[in-house]
């Protein structure tokens, strides 16, 4: 066999702390190379302040971690030289144009003038801000801003990459771009450590997941290992009629698991996807289970089928939803969910 | 209806024109001399993107000149072309100095802005941030002494030091602007908010110019407020300046300056690239 692939990040007890916020307290992390990691969790969560700490940017108070076998704090001028952060807040400058930005970027990568030049168009033409390259960056929407931020991110392809909620506040359609911009990352061997409050970002891009918050790591594992704790997912729908109820849950029940009204509201009904199934099956499974039941004659008025939220993944994992306090006096300690 | 699945994005592969720019070969890393022009072409930039601030630098000093000489350099100095000998070296000193603030609040803004993040998470020679950027200031700082001393010329400024004298008195304000930028910077660094950094600086600087020797003569004002003018530094400065101008200037006037300038930025200059370095 092959030796152990090598990890890029290996983290091992990390603390830091803000006065009286633990904002990092005690996380473990160990991402293997050429892998795509998600740091899921609610804000206030420290997922910022986990990454600037392995960005050097941030002095751990307690812990140690390793970035391709480097040192965080003794040797964080190489770590430099491998890793490359998009933060949470765009960190290109707003009064230069796109192309100034990506052309003092690549100076300092140590591209010489005419290099640094054609890096820059290069770059613009690849992430589809060429006609907006000599505009100032605050002109931008917010999805041409991210795109100009990971841009500048890889002005040399890093061997890690983090990116601080990349998605945050975009449509669906700048999302898109964003996700496969990182996909090309991964597929020329960029490791990638992304943060996000989304389980559905971290499920289409993560390889591992880890839950965190306050400041701890309260699950690790697959997205399918997180989500066969909480379902993938739940349809809900409203009947025309509440006389149809009994038969609706019947038909349902055929498909879904659990099927159940809501007692309050007699025409609302509820039923879970099984967890075993994928997310393009659980799909399919929701449209039989419809179709099945405008067969049967019963009318649906409303229905809508989502992903487990990010809710619903602390509430299976924790027993309570995010930032409620200790309604169970559940102790968040690490567990690994298989 | 509300169908809300989030399966309608379906997964695409990589999109090809994002593929085809990346590369993982790095050129040879860039060197302090190189990382250092680099910022002094960022600030070069920023100026050339937004002049408006500069013009607000410039147009303080242009309505204070206009207004003391003609308001008050009759009762001040006798006339207002014997004042207006006085107050050029003296409002452009002040102009420079109030210039300062703006590279500490660049900087600040972009620590509060996450700018100095990417920076300072590159292998780059890091003192070139901050360095480069304070090279990049000349510029200002030339475009504002030539508008002060060419008002002062048209109002019938004639300085006796001729354009030798004004030109060393340029490198002596370099010095003093130089040194008081590095304070600034500290101070951005130690703080959260640009707009807490702005305010302490106005704070410090407007008593600083006002009780100075700037638009009156200390010898005219009572003896306590006499003392704290002769030992303001701006005083110093200004007086220098003056000096340098008028042709009068003594080794002992400049020594002080030059022997002050050294000492800020002895101190401020490693505290603040420290504090750059370890900024939490
Ligand atoms: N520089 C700082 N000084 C003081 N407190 C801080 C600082 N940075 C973070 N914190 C605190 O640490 C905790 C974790 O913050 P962090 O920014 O890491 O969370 P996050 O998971 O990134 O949240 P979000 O989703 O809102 O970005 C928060 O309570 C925050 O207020
Ligand atoms: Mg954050």
């Amino acid at each position: 066999m092959t030796t152990e692939p090598e990890l890029a990040i290996e983290a091992s007890g990390l603390v830091k702390t803000f006065g009286e916020t633990r904002a990092v307290d005690g996380v473990d992390l160990s991402v293997r190379t050429g892998s795509v990691y998600g740091v899921l969790g609610p804000n206030g969560a420290g997922k910022t302040t986990t990454i600037r700490l392995l960005t050097t940017l941030l002095q751990p108070d307690s812990g140690s971690a390793r970035i391709f076998g480097h040192d965080l704090v003794r040797e964080a001028g190489a770590i430099r030289t491998k890793v490359s952060l998009t933060g949470q807040l765009a960190s290109v400058d707003e009064d230069l144009t796109a192309r100034e930005n990506l052309y003092l970027l690549s100076r300092l990568q140590g591209f010489s003038r005419t290099a640094a030049q054609e890096r820059a168009d290069e770059l613009l033409d690849g992430f589809g801000l060429a006609d907006a390259a000599a505009r100032q960056v605050k002109t931008f929407s917010g999805g041409m801003r991210r795109r100009l931020d990971i841009a500048a991110s890889i002005v040399v392809s890093p061997e890690l990459l983090f990116l601080d909620e990349p998605t945050a506040s975009l449509d669906p359609r700048s999302r898109n771009q964003v996700w496969e911009i990182v996909r090309a990352l991964v597929e020329v061997g960029t490791t990638v450590l992304l943060t996000t409050q989304y389980l559905e970002e971290a499920d289409q891009l993560a390889d591992r997941i880890a839950v965190i918050e306050h400041g701890k790591v309260i699950a690790e594992g697959t997205p399918g290992e997180l989500k066969t704790s909480v379902g993938s997912g739940t349809l809900h729908l409203r009947l025309a009629s509440a006389d149809q109820r009994a038969d609706a849950e019947r038909v349902l029940g055929r498909f879904l698991e659990d099927p159940a009204g809501v007692r309050s509201d007699p025409v609302a009904l509820s039923a879970r996807v099984p967890t075993e199934l994928s997310a393009q099956a659980a799909q399919e499974r929701v449209r039989q289970a419809l179709a099945e039941l405008a067969s049967a004659g019963i009318e649906v008025n409303e229905f809508s089928f989502g992903q487990p939220s990010l809710d619903e993944v602390f509430l299976a994992i924790t027993g309570h939803r995010p930032d409620d306090g200790s309604t169970n006096g559940s102790d968040p300690d690490k567990e690994d969910v298989a | 209806m509300t169908a809300q699945s989030n399966q309608s994005i379906t997964a695409t592969t990589p999109d090809e024109a994002t593929r085809a720019v990346l590369i993982r070969s790095r050129p040879a890393q860039a060197g302090a001399g190189t990382t250092t022009w680099v910022f002094c072409q960022r600030a070069l930039l920023k100026l050339k993107h937004g002049p408006d601030q500069l013009f607000d630098a410039i147009g303080l000093p242009i309505i204070l000149t206009l207004m003391f000489t003609y308001l008050l350099g009759g009762a001040l100095a006798g006339s207002p072309t014997a004042y207006i000998q006085q107050l050029t070296p003296g409002i452009l000193v002040m102009t420079l100095t109030f210039m300062t603030v703006t590279t500490g609040l660049n900087l600040s803004t972009d620590l509060a802005k996450g700018v100095s993040d990417r920076f300072r998470s590159m292998p780059i020679w890091q003192p070139g941030t901050i360095i480069g950027a304070m090279a990049g200031d000349i510029v200002r700082y030339l475009v504002a002494s030539v508008v002060v001393i060419g008002l002062g010329l048209a109002l019938g400024f004639r300085p006796a030091g001729g354009v030798v004298g004004v030109l060393l008195s340029f490198v002596v304000m370099i010095v003093f602007v130089y040194s008081l930028t590095w304070l600034w910077i500290s101070l951005g660094l130690g703080l959260r908010a640009p707009e807490a950094m702005l305010n302490i600086s106005m704070m410090i600087l407007m008593p600083l110019s006002f009780l100075s020797n700037i638009f009156v003569n200390p010898d005219t004002m009572p003896g306590w407020l006499e003392a704290f003018v002769t030992v303001n530094p701006l005083t110093q400065v200004v007086t220098a300046v003056r000096g340098l101008m008028s042709d009068t200037v003594t080794g002992s006037q400049l020594l002080w300056v030059l022997v002050g300038c050294v000492l800020v930025t002895a101190v401020f200059a490693p505290l603040a690239l420290r504090k750059y370095r370890t900024r939490q």
